[in-house]
């Protein structure tokens, strides 16, 4: 097999809050010789609120985003759930409105772009489940996740809406996600079933509805404490912010203590694959994350 | 040759409220068919096992809107589910439970009086004056038709309702099929209640800007309404119509032009700053300080003239693209 190629579009947070997603995915694209081309141009996808404002120009600024990767001729990488919806959400709105697309295409011609709808755009974990494959990163594993149950918590945006997600983002099944727990398995880590794996972390209403916000993150948690995990992945740096950083709010709403370590899904992969301390970037958690690197050796 | 069908375990939630004080799980065992639907199997609890099992059902054609249960968390109409794509996507355990097990009655009935009450509130009708004695009929455009979208095709079944997470914990949250109503008539061009629902439902706590995005409602519709969809529309309307006020939420949505405009990126301390406004941001202190610690946000991040954000590359572009693109204000 040639080399992977992808254009990488970073998302905000991994260039600001977490930059351990950053360093923890360029250091696993190394490990396994996939080649990511920064897209240094891309702008903030408006994280669906935006949308919410504004709905034409976030897709005329997602649009432009897209024809960075065209250029290339890659397929766009994400490394965030709500990223990966709302560039979807574009290119599907754009792939099936020949009138709209004009529309957006007449604004971006001023600065001398055109969305053509050539490439696709996928979540990094499906680039490393469906087409870097889960045999060869078994094959690479130099230290084996046995010390750890770990629970997956898949974010909403990758796996909902189902259908936007079926060509090419992994295809999950929302009621019954399986990518992140084939991914644990294949790192020799044991999988947690527990029952908020596919339900919402909150972040996006943590603002205008903190209770709601706690409530939903402390949940998810709890129920992950409660069977046992030792440890949460997430494909998603917006989870993975509020599951981090809000342990101690959300805990104090629930009356129990929480606490545990929150990684990014690379950070995980990262940590398997022999990668530093410095690349999986553990000191930048809120929550006691720098354990688990000692523990995975154990 | 393969046989069409399949010996499963169903683990039925029953519960009398007149008689128990818990609920509890009953299995029940049978062989299913490749063409049996989920109310097939709930009338073989029922005839085949026992007699007082209960469940709404009426129509069988997915339209009355009466059957929904979920199955293994999955919202599903009962009249329109085949149990074998279940099986094949759940295994042979399927675990059968009302849409809301807080608000059960007897098994798989639930007291559905929240989600009506919500549904009437936001005035699902339209409201103008109706000349009763025409003289010829009043046509739509194919634009006012197609604006309505399929937001028409909604048959109350609560699927989205009781899938919704917001609604879950903060009760005078509308929730999504109230909102699909909202949008249905305040589009209506017959309508004049559009203004009066745009502010009930622009409220932070019962209206759009509690929702999570989480698409469960999306997922659960078993008429493909895409109930989010609208909830969207209903933020864009806001705008539209001058109906936002400022507050939190709207600052936020409005609050990333300002980034973006500013560095491409989000700057995320700054949001969080401009949305809450200089007295309110306080209370984000301590997240800031921890987050500070962790080396996440940095102390000069909000010193004037220390400018710490990445930038875009090729900003000017995407200045240039706000500029002539920007369609909403607040």
């Amino acid at each position: 097999m040639s080399q992977l190629r992808y254009a990488l579009y970073t998302g905000c947070t991994a260039k600001e809050s977490t930059p351990e997603l950053l360093s923890s995915t360029l250091a696993v694209a190394k490990k396994l010789d996939i080649e990511l081309i920064i897209l240094e141009e891309a702008s903030c996808c408006g994280a669906s609120h935006l949308q919410d404002f504004d709905p034409f120009l976030s897709h005329v600024l997602n649009a432009r985003n897209i024809c960075y990767a065209e250029k290339l001729g890659l397929t766009m990488v994400t490394l965030c759930n709500t990223c990966q919806i709302n560039l979807a959400m574009t290119k599907e709105k754009l792939d099936h409105d020949a009138d709209y697309r004009a529309k957006v295409n007449e604004k971006l011609a001023e600065v001398g772009l055109e969305y053509q709808g050539s490439v696709e755009v996928k979540h990094f974990l499906y680039a490393l489940i469906d087409d870097f494959g889960l045999e060869k990163i078994k094959s690479k594993v130099e230290v084996p996740l046995s010390n750890f149950n770990i629970a997956p918590f898949y974010g909403c945006h990758n796996i909902r809406p189902s259908e936007l997600h079926h060509k090419s983002n992994g295809g999950e099944n929302p009621y019954n996600p399986t990518s992140l727990d084939r991914l644990i398995d294949a790192l020799e880590g044991h999988p947690v079933n527990y029952a908020s794996k596919n339900k919402c972390c909150g972040f996006h209403v943590d603002l205008q509805a903190p209770h709601t916000s706690n409530a939903l993150t402390g949940t998810a948690l709890l129920d992950a404490i409660d069977n046992n995990a030792d440890v949460v992945v997430t494909p998603c740096p917006l989870c993975h912010l509020n599951m981090d950083i809000k342990q101690r709010s959300a805990g104090k709403q629930a009356g129990r203590d929480i606490s545990i370590p929150v990684l990014h899904m690379p950070q995980m992969v990262a940590l398997a694959l022999g990668c530093t301390y410095e690349e999986i970037g553990l000191k930048y958690h809120v929550s006691n994350a720098k354990k688990v690197f000692a523990q995975a050796s154990k | 040759m393969m046989s069409n069908t399949k010996k499963i375990t169903i683990k039925a939630f029953r519960f009398n409220a007149e008689t128990d004080y818990l609920p509890y799980y009953k299995n029940y065992e049978m062989e299913v068919g490749k063409d049996e639907l989920v109310l097939d199997l709930l009338n073989r609890i029922k005839w085949e096992h026992d007699g007082s099992f209960s469940y709404r059902r009426s129509c069988r054609h997915g339209i009355c809107g009466a059957c929904g249960i979920k199955v293994n968390g999955k919202p599903v109409l009962s009249c329109k589910q085949n149990a074998m794509d279940l099986i094949e996507l759940f295994g042979d355990e399927l675990t059968f439970e009302p849409q809301s097990k807080k608000r059960a009655i007897k098994d798989m009935i639930i007291d559905k009086g929240d989600f009506w009450d919500k549904h009437a509130a936001i005035k699902p009708y339209v409201e103008g004056v109706v000349d009763e004695h025409p003289a010829h009929e009043t046509n739509m455009s194919q634009e006012e038709v197609e604006n309505i979208l399929d937001a028409d095709y909604c048959i109350q079944c609560g699927n989205c309702h009781y899938a919704c997470p917001a609604l879950e914990v903060n009760e005078e949250y509308f929730g999504p099929a109230a909102f699909v109503a909202a949008y249905r008539f305040t589009v209506d061009p017959r309508d004049n209640a559009g203004t009066e629902r745009l502010e009930m439902t622009s409220q932070i706590g019962p209206g759009v800007w509690d929702c999570v995005k989480c698409f469960e409602c999306a997922e659960a519709c078993p008429k493909d309404i895409n109930p989010i969809e609208k909830i969207t529309k209903l933020h864009n309307l806001q705008f539209e119509q001058n109906v936002a006020q400022r507050n939190v939420a709207t600052k936020h949505a409005e609050g990333f032009v300002r980034s973006i405009k500013k560095h491409g990126f989000l700057d995320e301390a700054d949001i969080v700053k401009y949305s809450e406004g200089n007295i309110g941001v306080l209370k984000h202190l301590g997240d800031a300080i921890a987050m500070m610690r962790a080396g996440k946000i940095h102390i000069t991040d909000q010193i004037p003239f220390v400018d710490n954000m990445p930038k875009s590359k090729n900003l000017d572009e995407i200045q240039k693209l706000i500029k002539i693109s920007q369609t909403n204000k607040l």
